[in-house]
């Protein structure tokens, strides 16, 4: 007769050596956080020891105590004993280190080196326990649209000048860029340039009595194409922006089609945050139209062909050329400071706006050139008793200077107060939005809250698990001090799963736990029961154990299964809080299967198994 | 220690007409709420705008609605939330449109009040975001349930299905209900809830299936409902022990949990209550009215053709 209720021993050791794993990778999460000073590169390249050694030696002449200082993932951490001199060096490190480096406010864990060592880390908490921001962004697609016809635009008027074809008119119509020409043949010339200069633009001509039409589309593709480009350039500003700001490890990211979220922990002041992040401040640079009068175009309402009537900063209208020479994303850099006693924007472009510019201010010399200062915004209004939201374009001319040289690539801007200057500067630094974007959800919870969420997630969980220890204990005597093993053993090993996931853990997600526990109980419930039905059948005690965990195994499964599939279409359809139910829902289904199965078979063999037994104490 | 020492042998089946009636009754008077009053959806799907603050002191609504009317903000809903001292202000969709200002109004209001005020939470969901979330909530729970329809009839057969996934609209419509009925605020976190509600109740129904499957393989004389009832009687113990552990942690996460989690935790605590019900008499009795019995369960017999088919 073989012998029942024994594991082999590579089932033991897998048990075994599962646990040890788990305690392993759960073990950073006992030590808490300390307020600390992250420094980084704008440009987040690594930084190195030097850096460390510098930081070092600048808190040491400040008599500002830390508890480490080490490289993380090239960047510096400093660890502080308080929140008082963590603020104290913050401000003393961003003197010392000045503009390239990003300082910020974090919490760093204190996990002792050898574990860090080891890459291992404690989970990461969720915005709604440690407190930040959350923005989520739409992209105005249409407006990236409107962009890149207006560039079509300028861009066929200047083709038809160079060719010397004579145009009525071009100008665009909803999505389509129309031009009016005089004869068939102008019509066909016009069509041929067109189709030479990018030929996926979709190309149609009509011709009536006296007008003779070219209408061009974008392809879906060229689209597409647009759109990913604003929602690309745009991430790529929202993180410089966000650098700026200066935020331990942010979150900015694609959502989606035309979404970008914006995830800043630690960070207090959500208004500050959206002036910097959602600014949509631009240039753009164009040549004055010098052959019509500003004031009459105003009286009559309308711009003569070929040019937009502008307003300066006191109210007096200008005339400026439809061609934009070059716009604010053409800009490499940017910084402000003064020239001769006024506020400046000190500008360099990159290699094309620099062409452009050195061959316009070449052939318009002592001409006027304007800045035109251009600000998107969004505002609600009532159209036909709905509310709907629009993107106002808020238009001003800056300044108009006279072209006195040729200039390309570096030049300045003057006509703003010092305020404005240095905002400029910094947008443009941080490069221009391609598209205007506007809030579509926002998410703060301030650091109090945050600590409180924490603490009462931890007393549920705490209170919970005690409950439900004591009641299996007292139910199933061994065998439920057996099954309050391998619910301590499932805890383990989901916070184990989450801190080498570097899954967030949000207050959802500690629901989520709390819930496992008491389904991971279910699975014992059902073994046990099923032994002691077998126990009043008059089975003999190791009969009853076999026979109990094998045939509970299917409904187990099923019923396991089952709850998985509601948690994975939770996560497929959930955003962020109920992701984080979803996750630790699923974690704890699968740990707690491995740990009620596996886990107290082992247990009750070592103390049942393999030996006579008269009773059982279930 | 042991509730049930003996085997009982209740005869739930013979009282499925009454529970019939229990349940219909319960879903109508859901019905009657969610089409009365309708669940009171929050910000997430209507969008919105909602600002929690915390003041050293007791706060004082009454000055909090004024201060916010004389400052424009007419139609905001100001409570307090936790403590006398946490205050919530919310805001409908139409004056959240531009989110960001209307926060910074708000916090200078309060801040005139008491300069000590600090800002804890705000939540602010434009109108298209809330419609697609309310889409997503809708989409998600159709397709577990559609999923789990397919997964019963594999394992089991499409009778057990039917009661199954019965069961849990069941469950998932008197959960509504209650939140209609006392017109509990009903968000992102509720909805999660009914969604673990729905692997909840399947779980208990699939145990007490998978007893009556075992059982109707096995004792092949008795009649079906007969099997039914004492599959029923077996797996009582368990079910009141799962449903009580499950209750008593749900308890811990509804007293301690917070604010943040209530409306989380009441939900799972009906859907709870009404899934260890709906196990019992819902599910079953449904197969039961489809005439489920032992032949269902047979592997399917081979096909005449198949065998003609052999050389």
């Amino acid at each position: 007769m073989t012998v029942l209720n024994r594991y082999p021993t590579w089932k033991n050791l897998l048990v075994v050596a599962v646990l040890l794993i788990g305690l392993v990778f759960a073990l950073p999460n006992v030590f808490g956080d300390d307020p600390a000073v992250q420094i980084s590169l704008e440009t987040t390249q690594p930084l190195d020891d030097v850096t460390v050694v510098r930081v070092e030696g600048v808190l040491q002449q400040a008599e500002i105590p830390h508890e480490a200082a080490y490289l993380h993932e090239g960047r510096v951490l400093v660890r502080f004993q308080n929140v008082e001199q963590q603020l104290k060096a913050v401000d003393l490190l961003r003197e010392d280190l000045g503009p390239g480096y990003v300082v910020a406010l974090t919490l760093a864990p204190r996990t002792p080196g050898w574990l860090r060592a080891l890459g291992l880390r404690p989970m990461s908490l969720g915005l709604d326990l440690r407190g930040g921001v959350y923005f989520l962004y739409e992209v105005d697609m249409e407006a990236a649209i409107n962009q890149a016809l207006d560039r079509y635009e300028s861009d066929f008027r200047s083709m038809l000048r160079e060719e010397r074809i004579r145009y009525a008119s071009v100008r665009h119509d909803g999505r389509d860029v129309v031009m009016v020409l005089r004869s068939q043949e102008d019509m066909s010339a016009a069509e041929a340039l067109v189709r030479d200069a990018d030929p996926d633009l979709v190309v149609q001509t009509s011709a009536t009595a006296n007008e003779y039409q070219v209408r061009v589309r974008l392809s879906e593709d060229q689209i597409r194409q647009r759109q990913d480009f604003a929602i690309q350039q745009n991430t790529v500003t929202l993180r410089n922006r966000v650098n700026e700001l200066g935020v331990a490890e942010p979150v900015v990211q694609r959502q989606g089609v035309d979404r970008i979220v914006v995830q800043l922990p630690g960070v207090q002041d959500p208004a500050q945050a959206e002036r910097v992040l959602g600014a949509t401040a631009t240039l753009e640079f164009r040549l004055v139209d010098e052959n019509n009068n500003p004031f009459e175009a105003k009286s009559r309402g309308r711009a003569p062909l070929g040019s937009k009537l502008y307003q300066r900063r006191d109210g007096t209208p200008v005339l400026l050329k439809r061609d934009i020479i070059v716009s604010g994303d053409q800009l490499t850099d940017a910084s402000a400071g003064f020239s001769e006693g006024q506020p400046a924007v000190f500008v360099d472009l990159d290699a094309k706006g620099a062409r452009k510019m050195g061959e316009t201010t070449r052939q318009n010399l002592n001409k006027g050139m304007a800045v035109v200062f251009i600000e998107q915004k969004r505002e609600s209004v009532e159209r036909g008793g709905e509310t709907v939201e629009v993107t106002k374009v808020e238009e001003e001319v800056i300044s108009v200077a006279t072209i006195r040289g040729v200039f390309s690539s570096s030049f300045m801007i003057t006509g703003l107060d010092p305020v404005e200057a240095r905002d400029l500067a910094l947008l443009l630094r941080a490069g221009s939005l391609a598209a205007p974007i506007y809030k579509v959800e926002e998410r703060t919870i301030g650091p109090s809250l945050g600590q409180d969420n924490i603490d009462k997630g931890m007393l549920a969980v705490v209170i919970g698990f005690v409950l439900v220890v004591v009641f299996m204990a007292i139910y199933y005597r061994v065998f439920g001090l057996v099954a309050n093993l391998a619910l301590l053993a499932n805890l383990v090993l989901i916070i184990a799963l989450l801190s080498m996931l570097q899954a967030s853990l949000t207050l959802p997600g500690i629901a989520g736990i709390v819930l496992t526990t008491g389904m991971a109980v279910d699975a014992n419930v059902l073994i046990f029961e099923r032994i002691r039905e077998e126990l009043k059948n008059g089975n003999s005690p190791q009969a009853s154990i076999q026979a109990g965990y094998e045939k509970a195994f299917s409904s187990i499964a099923d019923a396991n299964i089952t709850t998985l599939i509601a948690a994975i279409v939770l996560f497929t359809f959930g955003t962020g809080p109920i992701r984080g139910f979803a996750v630790t829902l699923s974690l704890g289904i699968l740990t707690s299967m491995f740990t009620a199965i596996v886990g107290t078979r082992a247990v009750v063999n070592l103390i049942y198994g393999a030996r006579r037994v008269k009773r059982l104490a279930i | 220690m042991e509730f049930l020492s003996k085997t009982t042998h209740i005869d739930f089946l013979g009282k499925r007409r009454l529970a019939m009636i229990l349940s219909g009754v319960l879903i109508l008077l859901s019905l009657a709420a969610l089409a009365g009053r309708g669940l009171n959806f929050g910000i997430e799907f209507t969008g919105g705008v909602v600002i929690e603050a915390g003041f050293p002191g007791a706060a004082d609504l009454t000055a909090i609605r004024s201060g916010l009317e004389e400052a424009g903000i007419p139609k905001a809903v100001v409570q307090n939330f936790g403590s006398s001292r946490d205050v919530v202000i919310q805001l409908e969709a139409e004056d959240s449109a531009v989110g960001g200002d209307i926060r910074d109004q708000v916090m200078a209001v309060l801040r005139d009040l008491d300069g000590e005020v600090t800002l804890r939470r705000v939540e602010f969901v434009g109108p298209q975001v809330g419609e697609e979330l309310a889409e997503a909530g809708g989409l998600a729970t159709l397709f577990a349930l559609l999923m789990i329809l397919a997964y019963v009839a594999f394992r089991f057969q499409w009778k057990f299905a039917v009661g199954a996934v019965a069961a849990l609209v069941h469950d998932v419509i008197i959960t509504l209900g209650f939140f209609a009925a006392l017109h509990l605020p009903f968000d992102l976190a509720v909805l999660a809830a009914i969604l673990a509600v729905i692997g909840y109740s399947l779980n208990d129904t699939i145990v007490v299936f998978d007893r009556i499957r075992e059982n109707l393989l096995r004792i092949r004389k008795a009649d079906t409902v007969e099997v039914m009832n004492q599959s029923m009687n077996q797996m009582l113990a368990r079910t009141l022990m799962t449903s009580g552990t499950t209750m008593l942690v749900l308890l811990a996460l509804f007293i301690f949990g917070g604010e943040a989690i209530h409306g989380f935790s009441v939900a799972l605590i009906v859907g709870v209550a009404v899934g260890t019900y709906s196990s019992i008499f819902v599910a079953s009795p449904t197969a039961l009215a489809l005439d489920v019995s032992a032949t269902d369960l047979m592997p399917p017999q081979k096909e005449e053709s198949e065998v003609d088919a052999l050389p």
